[in-house]
């Protein structure tokens, strides 16, 4: 059974790849969408397992690579973090998959799209289940692939194909970081498998590298290497930049891939990893500055953008930076919790923007909607579940999981644990007042399309319905239901076991009052708030950006993060390939080998041949100079 | 084994093209003539599969040994293969018949002698992977680049006089020092047999200029920065079936000479000169990758392409450790089958739109799908996608490299990144996008041969990928022995 969780998406994405012409449309959407909703039931029923008869497997199925001391199985691991994560996978998928058929009913390339959705929950079960680094690998470069074939999924589109590639590149740039700390480790340890690695870990800590002169603590290196390959997988700030870009993919597409699943790959990652990252605190320490910076710097853009997908986008990025800076300060179990939770209400509010987009007929500007409400009333009640949950307004999934991060960031007690919380308090300010301005231009005020008339929008269908409405029950329950095994202080032993390793204990203390109450307050202040500045008094933000004209830019053009790769490194690779093709292989390679040597012969042959004048008397006189140079070296000597 | 099945292997194909030679060629001819080739390559490659399953993986002895005395004292003729060649032949034998298949769509005239060129090829290059004797092996190497100079030059393309001079002065240079390197060695130890010299050794004097000389003769070959400037004009100029063969076979040679050569006759010298080739290796996977970025030709930009993957080879080779030299067997059989489908992959469009460059295309993915699926495949192989062969030699290279050196591994492992770049973009260039020619409408997909072709190098691609477990099997005594001599040899001589 555990077998066929990871078989199942695979065969579904070769029949339907392979035989979506034979086989046609429907049956093909039927195939993928069943073969993923019978992996998601075998999913749940393992986590049930896990949960109650602590259940836990290492399940070899073959051998891939064996080269010297290196050996790599394709394996299963099954505890309880690649439970939850199993669950998170396959069930998102199952309903991804479902919604699909409604959202792509008139697309051409349908058994191309399931098959791809299918091979993506393929990879990322691979990712989650590998009991190795280089299978994990092969699942992190497997769901990049999937990626960049969705978001490439309209080829015609230059845009896409552009943010196809992005994606892809910016992704091996974290791939980089993280080969190499695969190799690092392999190097220490003489082995890529978790549970080898892990039981070593702590015999090496005291040991450490020269690289260019500079002395590193192998364990700090390691971490730091593969927290670049978390980075760019989760998107985090410096390598952020291919997510928003990502959006021009199909909407089910943002929802599985780049939201609810492999974006969290690389918190995944870190919380695999915490046997490694416990004993290096230098690294905690920069993973906590890059989880908040992120979560601020995303949650400021979102609150300019005009485009729905990009606005979500902007927020699932910034709520990977929580994830991160909790498992930052040591709370790895809390940053699943919110990994889980936002897998529930994030895919919601991307399936309902979906429904959005398909209500306007592919409108995707906030600025071109509003007032509709009426016309689309069960959309607009699971966006404003999705809305509420992600906001962490209290009591659904948001509230426990965002709220218990900023906690155990309060509890850290150290400088950058005050900081964290303080920008993650006013981060999730911000959240709310973007989120709510997402709602009300949506639904809210005077309809503004010209495109279409306002009686032409209409709901979904039902196939497109029934995800949201299961999901929208998992974002309003998930957080009340699951609190107590993922990160109440009885399920830290009992569930979480050994799939994640503590140094210290956490925590046990609660913050004072007004800090537990803080967030939750600027939560529920901050509706009223964006309703008086986006449906009463429309023209105060319009004011307001006037007025800071420079800085509304500054976040309109995301910091200019693209425009300055673009000059950092774009440009620059283009000008030097040049540089090195037409000049250096061409003139000076070729100049002086190959082309400078015939022409060169070429030139003496011509000077001989000059030589061979068939003049008597050229003949005698060379005869003489030289007969005389001959006599005189003779003499001299 | 009394069969002498290494000669028959050597043999077979030069019979098969002798044949062809007093068929008379005409039209009709033509055809049998295709299939005399066909069917003699191909079983060729049956034989050399009956050969793996022979081959005892368990030992680094050199196997199937025949030896003939050819000058009485001097020179013997005497092959042999160990874990280290067999991969190689197997490739050989699997490439030729491919290549045969795909000439109808390519080769238009003078079909027959462009047969006999592949086979007598196909003869020399088997003959350059097992021979034992320095002399047999010199005489197979450069007499493998005759055929080659002659497909560039008689069906190449327009500037084929000018590539073919430039690929033949490039590797004569080489071969001069080569043969003379040959002729001292002989002086030195009153041998050439390799067994021989491999337990007698070579005098610790005179390893840095010998090696020197072979080195120059491979790095041509293989090719190294800076002498590779003649892969990218040679495979734009030949046709695809000798591109094909160019990329997938004859660039093995050097590697498998590094191997078999420097590594195994000159350990101290190779153990110097160490850094130099980590910089022209590391050179050239960075610069060739930067320029592929910029090419306008599909043929340009992977024969770049094919240069920086043979600079993790050499790196790999030189790592001197097992999981190094496995990563680079592995990585040139992998860049062997994946170069040769990518060729042949441009040919395909080339056949129907006669251009190679990458801006007459564009939005061709909805008219020749099967096509676009293959050619994807590829791409992503090229780029080293983990569960492609592709990854398999990269990720073991890479991996040898950093137990050897931090600095080289990191600066190799930019490659990558720049290797993912440049392929996407070029799919992207050619398959993705908005349909602007409306010439493209006219193509049509893969037909039978061609399909068959690509889903025969697929399926390698994938399987090793996936379970390279019989290539590694196959390689690893020979290769952790050759490691212990080589270290032994080392701490004996210094």
């Amino acid at each position: 059974m555990e077998i066929s969780i990871i078989a199942l998406p695979l065969i579904a994405s070769i029949i339907s790849g392979f035989f979506g012409k034979l086989i046609g449309d429907r049956n093909s959407e039927i195939i993928t969408s069943l073969l993923v909703s019978i992996s998601a039931i075998f999913s749940a029923l393992v986590f049930y397992e896990v949960v109650v008869n602590q259940y836990q497997e290492n399940i070899i199925i073959a051998k891939w690579i064996s080269s010297g001391s290196l050996e790599v199985n394709w394996s299963m691991k099954i505890d309880s973090l690649s439970a939850v994560m199993l669950v998170v996978v396959t069930s998102v998928s199952a309903l991804v998959h479902i919604y699909s058929i409604g959202y792509m009913s008139h697309d051409q390339h349908k058994p191309r799209f399931m098959a791809y959705l299918s091979l993506f929950t393929f990879a990322m079960l691979m990712l989650v289940t590998a009991d190795n680094f280089i299978q994990l690998f092969f699942g992190w470069e497997g769901v990049g692939l999937c990626s960049y074939f969705l978001i490439g999924f309209w080829f015609k589109k230059e845009s896409a194909n552009k943010a196809a590639i992005k994606a892809f590149v910016v992704n091996r740039v974290g791939d980089f970081g993280f080969a190499l700390g695969i190799f690092l480790i392999f190097y220490l340890f003489g082995t890529v498998n978790y549970s080898e690695v892990f039981e070593k870990i702590s015999n090496i800590t005291d040991k450490n590298l020269i690289f260019l002169g500079i002395t590193f603590n192998a364990v700090d290196l390691i971490c730091l290497l593969l927290f670049i390959g978390a980075m760019g997988k989760s998107a985090q700030i410096l390598l952020h930049t291919w997510l928003p870009d990502a959006m021009e993919g199909p909407t089910p597409v943002s929802a599985l891939i780049h939201a609810a699943t492999m974006v969290t790959a690389g918190v995944f990652l870190v919380v695999r990893c915490s046997p490694i990252y416990e004993y290096s605190d230098l690294a905690l320490n920069i993973i906590t500055v890059i989880g908040m910076s992120t979560a601020f710097f995303a949650a400021t853009v979102a609150l300019v953008q005009n485009d729905i997908k990009k606005i979500i986008a902007y927020s699932t990025c910034s709520q990977l930076g929580y994830m991160f800076f909790a498992t930052g300060v040591g709370a790895y179990n809390v940053a699943m919790f919110h990994l889980f939770t936002h897998a529930f209400f994030k895919a919601l509010l991307f399936l309902g923007s979906g429904s959005v987009i398909h209500a306007f007929k592919d409108e995707q500007n906030i600025n071109n909607m509003g007032g509709v409400w009426k016309k689309i009333p069960y959309t607009y009640s699971l966006m404003i579940i999705g809305t509420l949950a992600l906001t962490g307004f209290p009591f659904l999934s948001g509230f426990y999981s965002k709220d218990a991060i900023i906690e155990f960031a309060y509890l850290k007690g150290n400088t950058t644990g005050y900081y964290a919380a303080g920008i993650g308090i006013f981060t999730a300010f911000l959240t709310s007042i973007y989120s709510w301005r997402l709602i009300f231009k949506t639904f809210h005020g005077d309809y503004n399309n010209k495109a279409i008339k306002i009686d032409e929008t209409h709901e979904s269908p039902i196939v497109m319905l029934i995800p949201l409405v299961l999901l929208s029950i998992g974002a309003i329950f998930a957080g009340f239901l699951f609190k107590e095994l993922f990160i109440g202080y009885e399920g830290l032993n009992n569930f979480w076991r050994e799939s994640i390793f503590f140094l210290k204990p956490l925590s046990i203390d609660h913050p004072p009052l007004w800090f537990l109450l803080l967030t939750p307050t600027l939560v529920i202040l901050s509706i009223p708030l964006a309703y008086y500045l986006f449906v009463k008094n429309r023209s105060l933000p319009e004011q307001l950006a006037n007025i800071n004209q420079p800085l509304y830019q500054f976040l309109l053009n995301k910091w200019y993060f693209d425009e300055l790769y673009d000059v950092l490194f774009v440009k620059p690779s283009k000008k030097l390939g040049l540089f090195l093709w037409k000049f250096f292989d061409l003139k000076i390679i070729d100049g002086f080998g190959p082309d400078g040597i015939s022409s060169m012969i070429k030139k003496i042959s011509i000077k001989a041949n000059k030589f061979q004048s068939g003049y008597i008397y050229q003949y005698a006189f060379v005869m003489l100079l030289g007969f005389s140079a001959l006599l005189t070296f003779l003499i001299v000597k | 084994m009394n069969f002498p099945i290494l000669s028959s292997l050597i043999l077979l194909p030069s019979i098969g093209a002798l044949f062809l030679f007093f068929t008379k060629s005409d039209k009709k001819n033509n055809f049998t003539g295709k299939y005399v080739a066909l069917f003699t390559s191909a079983v060729n490659f049956f034989l050399s599969i009956y050969l793996w399953i022979l081959f005892d993986p368990t030992t680094s002895e050199f196997q199937f040994v025949e030896e003939r005395i050819w000058i009485k004292d001097i020179i013997n003729y005497k092959v042999g293969i160990d874990g280290i060649s067999i991969l190689f032949i197997l490739l050989t034998t699997f490439i030729t018949p491919l290549c045969i298949i795909s000439v109808n769509n390519s080769i238009k005239e003078r079909l027959s002698e462009f047969l006999i060129a592949v086979l007598i090829m196909e003869s020399f290059m088997i003959g350059v992977f097992c021979s034992l004797d320095l002399v047999i092996f010199y005489l197979f190497f450069e007499a493998g680049l005759i055929p080659m100079f002659l497909i560039i030059g008689i069906w190449g393309g327009a500037r084929r006089v000018y590539s073919a001079f430039k690929f033949f002065l490039y590797t004569l240079l080489g071969s001069v020092l080569m043969l003379v390197a040959i002729i001292t060695i002989y002086w030195l130890n009153g041998t050439t047999d390799v067994v021989e010299l491999y337990n007698s050794g070579i005098d610790i004097r005179y390893q840095n200029i010998l090696w020197f000389a072979f080195f120059s003769s491979f790095a041509v070959k293989t090719p190294m920065w800076p002498v590779h400037t003649w892969l990218p004009d040679a495979h734009v100029e030949a046709p695809t079936a000798g591109s094909v063969l160019l990329a997938a076979i004859l660039l093995k040679m050097a590697g498998y000479g590094f191997i078999r050569f420097s590594l195994g006759l000159f350990p101290v010298a190779s153990e110097i000169f160490t850094p130099l080739i980590y910089t022209l290796s590391v050179i050239a996977i960075i610069f060739t990758s930067f320029i592929a970025l910029m090419q306008e030709d599909m043929k340009k930009l992977i024969a770049y392409s094919s240069v920086a993957h043979m600079g993790y080879v050499t790196l790999g080779i030189f790592t001197i450790q097992q999981q190094g030299i496995e990563g680079s067997i592995i990585q040139m059989i992998s860049h062997g089958i994946v170069s040769a489908a990518l060729f042949l992959c441009v040919g395909v469009v080339y056949d129907r739109m006669h251009s190679r460059l990458i801006n007459t295309y564009g939005g061709i993915v909805t008219i020749i799908p099967k096509y676009s699926i293959l050619f994807m495949l590829f791409t992503l192989a090229a780029l080293g996608l983990p569960g492609t062969s592709g990854f398999v030699g990269e990720f073991l290279i890479l991996m040898g490299a950093f137990k050897d050196n931090f600095l080289v591994a990191v600066i190799a492992s930019l490659g990558v990144i720049i290797g993912a770049a440049y392929m996407l973009w070029l799919y992207k260039r050619v398959v993705f996008g908005k349909l602007i020619n409306t010439d493209l409408k006219q193509m049509f997909d893969l037909n039978r041969s061609e399909l068959f072709i690509l889903s025969c190098l697929a399926f390698p691609t994938l399987f090793f990928g996936f379970y390279p477990d019989p290539l590694i099997n196959t390689i690893e005594v020979s290769i952790s022995d050759l490691i212990d001599q080589y270290n032994f040899e080392l701490v004996s001589k210094t």
